[in-house]
């Protein structure tokens, strides 16, 4: 018995010296009266915003804020998941249509009607009880290197054809739809361009791509930043690659040359882009949800929302957003991308992975 | 350590030691109860309640998703992956590793601990920048190949390594070679050269001898080196996914897939709990060998075993050595060097003062000078914990080491009181080694998702906590200081502590002026990788949602998930920062001596 005591005492010296650490991470203790309230919004690591622009909320709510990030959409959604009783933040953003339906079969949002949503086109609002509200979208779509096109005399892709196209062999590099989201995103465009039961169905697609030689990464940052020929400082020797349709204003953007035009293409026409809806939603049994719904209304407006392409590089949800100057002049917005039901997606996932990887890569 | 001897001293002795310290028999007991509690704390509830969550999804157990696993060839396919791999990458890493070791351990040469510094720099970068390292030097474009397709006149390239297995072997051991060569050379250097010189006098070769000598000698450590490195390769994730591409997956792998893009935590559960019991059998079987077989052994200072090497022979095995060392760990890095250095074909420390500007106002800019203190200071304290626990713990399981010596001791003090306790205490000492090691065969995934189910709730909500960080990465570095550490404490003779003993030294006495010199030099290489395996991010706590302390790792991540060669100059250059400081750091902490005695 004398041994158990022991133990208890250590499991005690143990706790409390965790205690003082621990303690700067929870919320002051109430002093004065207006002391300022935590909102804590849970996201993935792509999240990024302005200094000024989260300022300007704490000041308007006499609030702060603390954002929690951890890995991936999928790794967040997760943990949301798995804490939803005891959650780790009052909001969570960054669930895209992609992982909607689990999200809301798991039932961790709490519906809101924000005022903002009347500055929201209503297609890009999946969910009519308002448990998740549309921020930004992305389309992602085929890039292709243009001064690489240009060297070689051969026409730059113009939609998903093309690639098995013997012109084309070896040229392309896309990533496993297993473990990446634009890879993911782009097995889903072809779903939808080339449909499951047609007579030349997204399969046979992804066999004459195979034959064709297409190179598949795990994610995007190899993709790109190894194989793609723009982007890789002269290893890679792929011109072709899946990113977004915002890849070139941001190649402009944060390059140390001014440009003219582009560096690189972006492939938009005829269903051959997948665009991803990102969505923000009030989680259950959130500590402080009166401020969570502010900082929704937040995210919604103009302000935050005209911060969002320069530094999450996807588009704003809210139509009155101005466009940056980088993006109003070098970005391209597919005008027919491929949706696919929500549900669709969650309910297929994993048979459609599994055919792919048997068609594209054993 | 306790000897009877020792204990009937005890009573009679007084000095200042011994009062409050030693003599206290509650020390010992706590220092166990701590290190035993860290465990249950931080290893055993997480993965309790996660397994919970899957094996007993509505209070019932189920055992579906386990044999599940077995329904199709698939998994079995994988873990056979997994263990082949594994063993040949330790293979290859411990047969090209041991030749250095040998020349790290017999000669002295100018430039040593630089290049034993700058071996261990693979081991803390992410696997996208070793990758992007490689490419650079291997891939189809890469440096080798260039050079190789100019020397030999060919018109394609001569290597094509790119998502084969040769570049997954290649890569565990860019990662895992410093394993081998600090802990086996470490030992090696300190081992005396007399019974190797006594069988060449009798006239064996300079091989034989080191065959049927030193080897043997040897082998305690470098079971310790291969198995450390194996375990890393078994649980092998980031080589796999990034390197070996699509085709290529491991359990480690599979449970990343299986929890993060299927979401299936009950599948993933049971691949975990796979992976676990695989490891658990591994370290049970090694640890019974390791024990049987070490030797208290007589150990030189350093001063005494090495010396300039003479002759051509000898340099060239030096140079020889160094050279291969310098190809295959060191080149890869510069090419990355050499990258973030030139901005538009020229030299330019552009992509450096990016790093230093925020253009955009960004509310989660990372000034390099936050990034590379969060890195040391959470680091730092791994280094504090682990050292502290990972002594308690090798001293725990030494006493199981002394064969027969050991077994008269504890004779000698099982006086009949209480003695189912002391052999309900001896079995849970047994499987201490082994559990100790499991951490390291756990997926970080399960054991992540394990934190934000079990500690969830005051006083244990550490779910946010940058403690949390700290213990995660003290559970991955444990093992470490004590696979650094038991051989070398196994190998003092008992005469030695006997003799301290009689001669009326204090257990603590005895420790820290018998023991401590000995184990100082393992205790360095231990805390370098505590170091290492901080300053690399490993661990559960990468998974977890937490506030901003970015680490230099999160900074780099953060670079090459964006378009724009800004970024991925900044990416870069951050990199080279990540090496400059763990170089810096590895050197410091080798400096570090105990109390200027002479170098063991």
């Amino acid at each position: 018995m004398k041994r158990f005591r022991i133990l208890g005492a250590a499991v005690l010296l143990i706790v409390t010296g965790c205690a003082p650490a621990a303690a700067p991470a929870e919320p002051p203790t109430p002093t004065s009266p207006p002391e300022p309230q935590t909102v804590r919004v849970m996201t993935h690591d792509s999240f990024d915003i302005s200094e000024e622009v989260l300022t300007a909320f704490e000041e308007e709510h006499n609030a702060s804020v603390e954002v929690l990030k951890a890995g991936d959409a999928g790794v967040v959604l997760n943990q949301a998941i798995l804490s939803k009783d005891n959650p780790l933040a009052d909001v969570l953003y960054g669930v895209d249509n992609t992982l909607l339906s689990r999200a809301l079969n798991a039932e961790i949002f709490e519906p809101y009607e924000s005022p903002m949503l009347e500055e929201i086109p209503d297609r890009l609002e999946l969910d009519d009880e308002h448990r998740v509200l549309p921020v930004d979208y992305g389309d992602v779509c085929l890039n292709y290197d243009k001064a690489w096109f240009e060297e070689e005399g051969l026409a730059p892709p113009s939609n998903l054809e093309t690639l098995t196209e013997t012109e084309y062999e070896a040229l392309t590099v896309v990533e496993n739809p297993a473990t990446s989201s634009p890879g993911l995103a782009f097995m889903l465009a072809t779903i939808g361009h080339f449909g499951e039961e047609n007579e030349y169905s997204w399969l046979d697609y992804w066999a004459d791509l195979r034959e064709n030689g297409v190179l598949v990464t795990e994610g995007w940052s190899e993709a790109y930043y190894e194989q793609f020929t723009y982007a890789s400082g002269g290893s890679g020797d792929r011109p072709i690659v899946v990113s977004y349709a915002s890849s070139p204003p941001v190649e402009v953007q944060f390059s140390e040359e001014p440009f003219d035009e582009a560096p690189t293409g972006v492939v938009v026409g005829n269903q051959s882009c997948f665009r991803q809806i990102e969505f923000v939603g009030v989680l259950r049994n959130a500590e402080h949800p009166e401020l969570a719904r502010a900082w929704i209304d937040f995210m919604l407006g103009e302000t935050f929302q005209e911060d969002i392409p320069l530094h999450m590089f996807v588009f704003p949800a809210n139509e009155n957003a101005d466009l940056p100057d980088v993006f109003a002049e070098f970005a391209v917005v597919p005008t027919d991308p491929v949706t696919l039901d929500y549900t669709a997606i969650e309910a297929n996932r994993e048979a459609w992975i599994e055919a792919w990887t048997e068609t594209a890569l054993r | 350590m306790r000897s009877s001897i020792q204990e009937d001293q005890e009573g009679g002795r007084n000095d200042g030691w011994t009062v409050g310290f030693a003599s206290s028999s509650l020390f010992r007991p706590l220092m166990y109860a701590l290190l035993i509690s860290f465990l249950v704390l931080f290893y055993f509830y997480p993965l309790a309640a996660i397994l919970r969550l899957s094996f007993f999804p509505e209070g019932q157990l189920s055992l579906e998703p386990l044999t599940a696993l077995f329904r199709t060839s698939r998994y079995l396919r994988i873990l056979w992956f997994t263990v082949w791999q594994a063993a040949l990458s330790t293979l290859l890493t411990v047969a090209l590793a041991l030749p250095a070791c040998y020349v790290f351990a017999r000669y002295d040469f100018p430039g040593k601990s630089v290049i034993r510094a700058l071996t261990t720099v693979p081991f803390v970068l992410p696997t996208m920048v070793v990758s992007l390292a490689f490419t650079a030097f291997l891939g189809p474009r890469g440096l080798l190949n260039a050079a190789l397709m100019q020397i030999l006149r060919l018109e394609q390239p001569p290597l094509e390594l790119q998502h084969t297995v040769f570049i997954i072997l290649l890569a565990h051991v860019f990662y895992n070679y410093t394993l081998v060569l600090r802990i086996v050379g470490e030992y090696w250097a300190n081992l005396s050269s007399q019974l190797e010189e006594a069988a060449r006098m009798l006239g064996a070769g300079r091989w034989r001898a080191i065959r049927e000598i030193t080897l043997p000698l040897l082998l305690p450590s470098i079971g310790a080196a291969a198995l450390l490195v194996f375990v890393f390769d078994f649980t092998s994730f980031g080589v796999i996914l990034v390197l070996g591409g699509p085709r290529f997956a491991t359990l480690e792998v599979a449970i990343y897939r299986q929890t993060v893009h299927y979401l299936n935590l009950p599948l993933a559960a049971a691949l975990s709990v796979v992976q676990i019991l695989f490891t658990f059998v591994l370290m049970a079987v090694y640890t019974r060998l390791q024990a049987a077989r070490s030797l208290p052994v007589e150990l030189r200072s350093r001063q005494a075993t090495q010396r300039r090497p003479q002759g051509w022979r000898e340099k060239l095995l030096v140079v020889g050595n160094v050279m291969l060392m310098l190809l295959m760990l060191v080149l890869p890095l510069l090419a990355l060097v050499q990258r973030s250095l030139t901005l538009g074909g020229s030299l330019s420390f552009g992509y450096y003062r990016a790093l230093f500007s925020n253009p955009r106002g960004s509310a989660f800019y990372v000034p390099p000078v936050t990034a590379v203190r969060n890195s040391v200071t959470f680091a730092l304290a791994t280094v504090a914990i682990s050292v502290a626990l990972g002594l308690v713990a090798a001293s725990l399981l030494e006493r199981r080491g002394h064969g027969s010596s050991s077994r008269r001791w504890d004779g000698g003090t099982d006086r009949g009181d209480g003695s189912w306790l002391r052999a309900a205490w001896g079995r849970l000492r047994g499987g201490l080694d082994p559990i100790l090691m499991l951490p390291l065969g756990t997926s970080a995934v399960t054991l992540g998702l394990g934190y934000i189910v079990a500690l969830d709730e005051p006083p244990l909500d550490l779910r946010t906590s940058p403690l949390l960080v700290i213990l995660a990465h003290t559970l991955v570095a444990l093992p470490f200081v004590v696979r650094s550490v038991l051989p070398a404490l196994r190998s003092i003779q008992p005469q030695l502590r006997e003799a301290a003993a009689v001669m009326g030294a204090s257990r603590w006495l005895v420790w820290r002026e018998v023991d401590l010199p000995i184990v100082a030099r393992a205790v360095i290489v231990g805390a370098v990788f505590a170091f290492t395996v901080s300053m690399g991010e490993f661990g559960a706590t990468s998974l977890i949602a937490r506030p901003e302390r970015p680490t230099m790792p999160v900074a780099i991540f953060r670079f090459l998930g964006r378009p724009g060669t800004i970024n991925y100059g900044q990416a870069l250059a951050m990199s080279t920062l990540l090496m400059l400081v763990c170089t810096a750091g590895f050197l410091a902490i080798e400096r570090f001596r105990v109390g200027g005695r002479e170098e063991f």
